[in-house]
């Protein structure tokens, strides 16, 4: 099975964009009686003000704090109530909330986030309540489990210089605690404006009833000038950093290594080999890394890799980077391992077989595919599509791009792979045995 | 200016696919569902394992891929890969399970190397002394995991010598198990009779019941069905408190016993535990998140497992709060009898419920997954649609009368993992605990 010869699915993609810059994705599927509705704001961990670390994230819990027309946790309960579910996430580039509703529910998510879109009600006491909830929320995540924030959270400040790439997008807790209502109301002016968003509707509804839908909500959403997205580029490395840290909770050592990725959208051709090389070589127990330090050379219990911080290829903006990580036996040697990945990148540096690279495609094909099968999951891939390349269609073409990539591009990329432009983590078991 | 919160347009009704039942001679159920959308495949396979060791269950499931007579891992891994296939294995205390999906066109050859690996699996010794390691490595890492560690705890404390009561096996156990106890494992129980394969996707179903007779018509054998007894009563007592030093959270779990989805009170239970804590609109949440800010995700929800059904409510808070939050856990309980909802709350939770079903099997692998489950308990896919007037039919009173006979702090077994040095003295002002 070729990629050539994968279906996509077939359903039709609508864009317009209101009068207040608002850019609209509609894409309808009659296919199950449910809706997704899901809308990106075009600003992530990489923007929040300096001393001010973790509060895209803690702006995005004040989103569901209630709004103009909505009290605190009206939100959650007419969702709820419509039988629907709804969530939010923060990401390095793009802050997304999403609802997925029986299709009855259409007008009501459309009219909830965008009241929300004119401003979140954000009092002190909400706000205290919050910083509470994320702190939490760090704690089960991070502090109290064994690698947590291994490696997104932990390697990026190993490889980059300034703010914007470097600080810890969860956020300190004293800077949490430091947080203003007039630290929420600054960044909801700077980056919340409906000219840095994009709605997106993916399942069962009528085309033109949805339009109708959504100029009755959006229209008078107040015209905003979308902020200036500045470049975080930074220079590549040019000698290799390593750095470790004691995990107390930690029973296995583990190594992170990562290399300046071309930039996702703007060198996107460059970028693709990336991707494909990241599942050649840890997708699986046919993957040249689980092959080798796994099942022969038994110097990795688990490996993985991926294209980008938080494994999301065609949602990010550069700078950026291919990660791999390994797990090692409690006698495990990090150089070891790393010099297994290097000599393993140099043999796919000498070229790579069709076939291999055929067989990976078909399992990228597949596992974009299954991202679509929510119409969720569709509608949020359709405005993160609209937010980084510019158009929703693009979300369709990831596949066919992706088996566009050749054999010499894959080597190349891997060739690129030197030790002199390494960033690396380890971790160090603690002493908690 | 304010604006009306618009209403919701007519109901659209749940639209459940009608699944295509057949059976193999070996005695293999099967289950296929056409349900288009992309172009993909989702594979099920339960095979019933009860009284397994669950080490040596493990441990089949994790090499279960590792080798066969004629292929070597990695061909397995090339094949599936080449129909942008993945499969994988897992066992719990009542059967072991194969699961995966792949592009639909790649159907056939994913059948065939489920084929070939149920009937020549051979578990060849170098990969299988890997899988050994790695699980072993791996134990150690989820022993450090509060919800690993709680989990255990807790399943020990409610169900004692009840093979429930131990599905984590340790390093130890799992040291110990050679290959030929898991060649011995698969002769002995991975037969068709008794098992069920489930396949949801764009197929066609005909076309994908002959793929299913090509590739496991060939597997062959039977043994002596083994029956899994009736989970035994809970049995309350003092809070197991469960040594967790230096932890900056406290695991709090509390479990009620509950009805199992045939029982008359089901759909009553269903919308109890969502008004007390099963969804983000519940008094649990809304107390200790939205208010207290005691925790990121309290909830609560109703396990149904083939051996019996129990409620139970996780949260995990932070150390200095564990006393306080513990406290708003047993008065919100204690509050679905005292205080039941009103129709206003009901409502909302039953209409949560109703389009939570809706949602669940929109996609191909939700509808799997459903399949799977409710063909466990013996029930059909459209068993949905029944549970759905049965929740409609729901009163405040049979809410009140569930609470009453079930969610009662009293009756309930709770167990806390934390640092005992900080929560131990807080706790015992207010309840009753037993330190392990």
């Amino acid at each position: 099975m070729t990629v050539a010869t994968i279906p996509a699915p077939a359903f039709a993609i609508e864009t317009f964009r209101l009068e207040n810059g608002l850019r609209v994705v509609l894409a309808p599927d009659p296919g199950a009686p449910v809706v997704g509705v899901a809308v990106v704001y075009d600003v992530g961990m990489r923007s929040e003000p300096e001393g001010r670390t973790g509060f895209a994230h803690l702006f995005e819990h004040m989103m569901f704090q209630g709004s103009h027309n909505v009290g605190k946790a009206e939100h959650m309960r007419h969702v709820q109530s419509a039988g629907g579910s709804f969530n939010g996430s923060t990401h390095i580039d793009y802050t997304d909330y999403f609802n997925l509703l029986p299709a009855n529910g259409l007008e009501l998510a459309l009219f909830l986030e965008a009241d929300r879109m004119r401003g979140p009600a954000i009092t002190a006491e909400n706000l205290e309540n919050q910083v509470s909830v994320v702190k939490e929320e760090i704690r089960v995540n991070v502090l109290n489990r064994p690698y947590g924030g291994f490696p997104w959270l932990k390697l990026p400040p190993v490889m980059f210089d300034t703010f914007p790439n470097a600080h810890d997008g969860y956020g300190s807790f004293g800077d949490l605690e430091a947080a203003t209502v007039e630290d929420a109301q600054a960044f909801f002016d700077a980056y919340y404006p409906a000219s840095n968003a994009v709605l997106s509707v993916a399942g069962d509804f009528e085309l033109e009833a949805a339009r109708v839908l959504v100029e009755r909500h959006f229209g008078d959403v107040e015209a905003r000038p979308a902020p200036v997205h500045p470049s975080f580029e930074e220079a590549d490395l040019t000698r290799e950093r390593r750095e470790s840290y004691v995990d107390e909770r930690a029973t296995l050592p583990a190594v992170a290594m990562a290399w300046r990725t071309p930039d996702p959208v703007t060198e996107m051709a460059d970028f693709l080999p990336y991707v494909v090389l990241g599942e050649l070589l840890t997708d699986g127990d046919a993957s040249r890394l689980a092959e080798r330090l796994v099942h022969r050379d038994r110097t990795a219990t688990a490996v993985a890799a991926h294209a980008t911080f938080m494994a999301e290829p065609f949602a990010s903006r550069g700078p950026t980077a291919l990660l791999i990580q390994a797990f090692m036996p409690p006698t495990g040697d990090a150089d070891t391992v790393m010099a297994g990945v290097g000599e393993e990148l140099a043999r796919v540096a000498e070229g790579v077989d069709e076939a291999e690279l055929g067989r990976v495609k078909a399992r990228v094909a597949a596992q974009l595919l299954r991202s679509d099968d929510s119409v969720l999951g569709r509608a949020r891939r359709l405005a993160t599509a609209q937010v980084f390349h510019g158009d929703a269609r693009y979300a369709t073409r990831f596949t066919t791009l992706l088996g566009e990539v050749t054999a010499e591009s894959v080597a190349r990329a891997a060739a690129a792979m030197t030790p002199n432009r390494r960033a690396v983590i380890e971790v160090v078991p603690g002493g908690n045995q | 200016m304010s604006i009306a919160v618009p209403g919701l347009a007519p109901e659209v009704p749940l639209a459940l696919p009608t699944p295509v039942e057949r059976s193999l001679p070996n005695g293999l159920a099967v289950i296929l569902v056409h349900r288009p959308g992309v172009p993909l495949a989702e594979v099920r396979l339960s095979i019933p394992a009860a009284h397994a060791d669950i080490a040596v269950a493990d441990l089949l499931a994790a090499a279960l891929f590792s080798g066969t007579e004629q292929s070597t891992m990695t061909q397995i891994a090339q094949r599936l890969q080449g129909v942008g296939g993945s499969l994988g294995s897992g066992a719990d205390p009542d059967r072991i399970a194969v699961s995966g999906n792949c592009l639909t066109g790649g159907l056939p050859e994913l059948l065939d190397v489920l084929g070939e690996i149920l009937t020549a699996a051979d578990y060849p010794e170098g990969p299988f002394s890997v899988e050994r390691s790695r699980m072993i490595d791996g134990l150690s890492v989820a022993e450090q995991q509060p919800e690993f560690q709680v989990s255990r705890a807790l399943d020990a404390r409610l169900w004692g010598d009840h093979p429930y009561g131990h599905q984590q096996p340790t390093a130890e156990e799992v040291a110990a198990v050679e290959r030929e106890a898991v060649r011995a494992l698969h002769a002995a129980r991975l037969h068709p009779a008794g098992a069920r394969l489930i396949i949801v996707g764009d197929i066609d179903p005909d076309a994908a019941w002959a793929a299913v007779e090509k590739s496991l018509t060939s597997w062959e054998g039977a043994g002596e069905p083994r029956t899994m007894e009736p989970l035994p009563r809970l049995a309350p007592g003092p809070i197991v408190l469960a040594a967790r030093p230096g932890s900056v959270q406290s695991a709090i779990r509390l479990a009620c016993p509950a009805v199992e989805r045939t029982h008359p009170d089901n759909a009553a239970q269903h919308l109890a535990n969502l008004v007390y804590g099963g969804y983000f609109t519940s008094r649990l949440v809304m107390n200790l998140r939205e208010s207290k800010g005691y925790g990121y995700s309290p909830r609560s929800r109703v396990d149904h497992s083939p051996a019996g059904s129990v409620q139970l409510t996780s949260v995990d808070v932070a150390t200095e709060v564990t006393a306080p939050a513990f406290a708003e856990i047993v008065a919100e309980l204690r509050g679905m009898a005292e205080n039941p909802p009103d129709e206003a709350e009901l409502d909302l939770a039953r209409r949560y419920a109703l389009g939570s079903v809706k949602l669940a099997t929109a996609t191909q692998a939700g509808i799997a997954n459903y399949t799977s489950a409710l063909a466990a308990a013996g029930l059909p896919l459209s068993w949905l649609a029944e549970h759905s007037e049965r929740l409609r039919a729901v009163t405040p009173a049979d809410i009140k009368r569930v609470a009453t006979e079930r969610l009662n702090p009293d009756g309930a077994v709770t167990v806390i993992l934390g640092d005992g040095d900080q929560i131990t003295g807080p706790l015992t002002e207010i309840a009753e605990i037993e330190v392990r």
